[in-house]
């Protein structure tokens, strides 16, 4: 993989596609025409990030990086250029001497991604190269804490550069400790399920999609690997953009969250179908799309599989704090309007 | 063509005439003048084909820089003291994913006491950070190395810290010869980089390196600083043919053919120092100076064939090490170590948070280092009685409060020990 080779135009390293399909409602590409299925299904496909990275069984992060950044390949013909923040997904696709990443790669630091893909996206302009696009990846701790401020100062200045955040909920490469965007009552390294109040804490949270809103920038959305058609959308949607953006996507971890591997797909539906994750459009500071919940579950189903959360099923009663994490989701519903008939907060 | 001239502005301009391509700025004084200058010569259309970028932190600035580069731009930024500590981390990356960056540091202390004034501490928190660091001597000098640098810096894939003394250089208005463009187009040739983001042969830079390779890496950085000790005085050459003026180099002696007693120092300090070494060569004194003007690399055996023949060298800096003593000190140690009968080498601080250099004071140090030598680390115009005052008066109680605070008080408004009880109250 130290030999650098533009896999789409070596069909010799192009994997075979591999379809499963038992029932999910992830891979439809069988059932669709050309048109519609995903560039995954498709033989032309980058493999921006290709095999043999050593990320976990189940990585929802590699998973969800690997449909964003080939749709942002085939959006813009292959001209694109990742920066990454520290963090799995940095260290997990490039053990020296090999790296996963078939498209210019540049990690710098922890916290600069957005400002780096500023500079990245400065030099494209100086330079000349109008169709070279640039995407800014990191972790959630990479955005929502330390790389925060950076991130403000890209979206401020509306600089070309669409940033993608893996929201795995926690700092995990460093073994699983409490981000800004960790959920309350979640058990983490560093808020540990012990105590009067187990786990991590109730606070007012830290909603960056909802940060990148309030700057009115031209693009934000959040996603799901439990709909990647959709998040294949909405990265080719982003690209046909120019300005900031950000798009947001739940990427369950198996070891941070203590759930099976096979589970990051029914987890991140669940966040869906809970309102625990709301998936929205915003162009401008304006919501402009949201995803309806199709069939609504109680937040119990989402929380109850996850090891993270095992302290709240542990007594007879059930845990007044199962309620509050129920009129969070609730309260995502009704601002989102994620079930029709509920828009008036009924 | 010489006008009378800001520094900041002169700088400016010169950065201008190596045409940038990525500007960021983030204000800090004293360095702010140079990139408001360069930010007019952007949007006046002087400078053209450059981004000029406003970053929300000195982090930002650096990083911006760094993105632009590693995609193959030449890139540019400054700042000063806290400015550069807030950037630190992206110091050591730039240098370590050696990338051609220049950056103006217009010296300052750094706090806290908080300080806006010149003095070397900043460049030497960062003196191990892998960057080229240069001081100039004076606004002409500052001119001259900021041209040298891009031309190093991309000689070498490395960045370059250019190190112009705050407010005593940066806002000096003096009469400085700033080059024609063609000039400098002739000395600087474009940008061609050995790494660059390119969509059509994509490459990974900045991954993850284990033991099996960080010892290599690292020392390869360190191979191209010794490269640069080559590379600085050829490129000073090439640029007395282009210009028409020696400027920058990695060190030069003035005075010094026969001197019994060297000093050694680096920056605008040193103008002081020359007067203070006439006037005592005046007087019958076999005194000379040797500038530094590449601390990093540091000439370790140029300076030691300059310095070995004197008696005594007198190390006067702008920064020390606390717990320690003064850090060029130990980098001239160094270069005297195994020498035999080498000089006595007394080590002197002066001018920490912008206290004028008097050359009084320089006569008083220069002559006692030969008279009365002193151990350890001397602090030049150092006010024993307030210091006495204070250790006691901290002996006696436990909350004693803010030292800082406190010195002021019993300095008073004039600056002057006020008498024990009459202390300006805060």
């Amino acid at each position: 993989m130290s030999e650098q080779v533009p896999a789409a135009q070596s069909p010799e390293v192009i994997q075979k596609l591999k379809f499963y399909q038992k029932g999910t409602f992830t891979v439809g590409n069988r059932l669709t025409g050309d048109d519609g299925r995903s560039v995954q299904a498709s033989l032309n496909r980058s493999n921006a990030l290709t095999c043999g990275h050593r990320a976990c069984q189940g990585c929802g992060e590699a998973l969800g990086a690997r449909y964003a950044l080939d749709a942002a390949m085939r959006a813009t013909d292959g001209n694109l250029i990742a920066v990454n923040a520290t963090g799995c997904l940095e260290v997990f696709t490039t053990p020296y001497p090999e790296t996963s990443w078939q498209l210019p790669w540049l990690h710098s630091l922890f916290g600069n991604a957005a400002a780096v893909a500023t500079g990245v996206a400065a030099a494209m302009r100086v330079k000349k190269h109008p169709e070279v696009r640039v995407v800014a990846q990191g972790g959630d701790g990479g955005t929502t804490d330390i790389g925060f401020q950076c991130l403000s100062g890209m979206f401020e200045r509306n600089d070309d550069v669409l940033y993608i955040c893996y929201d795995n909920e926690g700092y995990m490469n460093t073994g699983v400790q409490r981000s800004s965007a960790t959920p309350p009552a979640a058990r983490t390294a560093t808020t540990p399920a012990i105590g009067p109040e187990p786990g991590n804490v109730f606070g007012t949270g830290k909603s960056v999609p909802r940060i990148a809103v309030a700057h009115r920038i031209p693009y934000v959305a959040t996603a799901t690997v439990a709909d990647l058609h959709d998040l294949e959308h909405k990265v080719t949607h982003a690209m046909s953009i120019h300005g900031a953006r950000y798009i947001q996507i739940d990427v369950p971890c198996p070891l941070g969250w203590g759930a099976s591997s096979h589970d990051t797909i029914r987890l991140a539906r669940l966040a869906v179908e809970s309102g625990f994750y709301p998936i929205f459009e915003a162009e401008h500071g304006k919501v402009t799309a949201v995803r309806k919940i199709r069939r609504k579950v109680p937040v119990t189903e989402y929380l109850r599989p996850q090891r993270r959360f095992a302290h709240l099923f542990k007594g007879e009663v059930p845990d007044r704090r199962i309620a509050r994490l129920q009129a969070m989701c609730d309260a995502n519903i009704d601002e989102y309007g994620l079930i029709d008939g509920r828009d008036d907060g009924a | 063509m010489p006008k009378q001239i800001e520094g900041s502005r002169a700088t400016a301009e010169a950065i201008a005439l190596c045409r940038p391509e990525v500007i960021c700025a983030y204000p800090i004084t004293p360095q702010t003048h140079i990139v408001e200058r360069l930010g007019e010569l952007v949007k006046d259309g002087y400078l053209a084909n450059c981004e000029f970028i406003n970053v929300e932190s000195e982090f930002a600035a650096l990083s911006v820089a760094i993105g632009a580069s590693a995609a193959g731009a030449r890139a540019y930024t400054a700042t000063a003291s806290q400015g550069l500590l807030f950037m630190a981390e992206a110091v050591y990356n730039a240098s370590g994913l050696g990338l051609p960056i220049v950056m103006t540091l217009g010296n300052r202390a750094i706090g806290a006491p908080i300080n806006i004034w010149n003095d070397h501490s900043d460049a030497m928190s960062m003196r191990d950070a892998g960057w080229i660091q240069l001081f100039a001597e004076t606004n002409q000098e500052a001119v001259d190395l900021h041209i040298q640098s891009f031309k190093l810096a991309e000689e070498l894939s490395m960045p370059v810290m250019v190190c112009v003394d705050g407010f005593i250089l940066t806002h000096a208005v003096e009469r400085v010869d700033i080059p024609d463009q063609a000039a400098v187009d002739e000395f600087l040739p474009p940008y061609d980089p050995i790494q660059v983001l390119d969509p059509k042969d994509p490459i990974s830079i900045g991954a993850m390196v284990g033991p099996e390779a960080f010892t290599e890496v690292r020392y390869l950085a360190h191979h191209k600083q010794m490269r640069a000790l080559e590379l600085i005085p050829i490129n000073a050459g090439v640029f007395k043919d282009t210009f028409g003026r020696d400027s920058g180099g990695l060190l030069r002696g003035y005075r010094h053919e026969d001197a019994e007693t060297l000093v050694v120092a680096m920056g605008s300090v040193c103008g002081t120092i020359k007067d203070t070494i006439d006037e005592m060569r005046e007087a019958g004194i076999r005194i000379g100076l040797v500038v530094i003007v590449s601390y990093r690399p540091f000439p370790t055996a140029a300076l030691r064939d300059m310095l070995a023949a004197a008696k005594d060298v007198v190390v006067v800096e702008k920064s020390f090490a606390v717990g320690l003593g003064g850090q060029l000190a130990n980098d001239v140690d160094t270069a005297l170590r195994n020498l035999p009968d080498g000089p006595n080498l007394h080590s002197a601080v002066a001018g920490l948070g912008g206290r004028p250099i008097w050359r009084r004071s320089l006569h008083r140090l220069f002559r006692q280092a030969v008279a009365e030598p002193w151990e350890g680390t001397h602090f030049l115009d150092l006010n024993e009685p307030v210091i006495q005052r204070e250790i006691q008066r901290i002996g006696k109680t436990r909350r004693s409060g803010p030292t800082a605070e406190s010195l002021l008080r019993q300095l008073g408004r004039r600056g002057e020990l006020v008498a024990a009880g009459e202390e300006t109250s805060t």
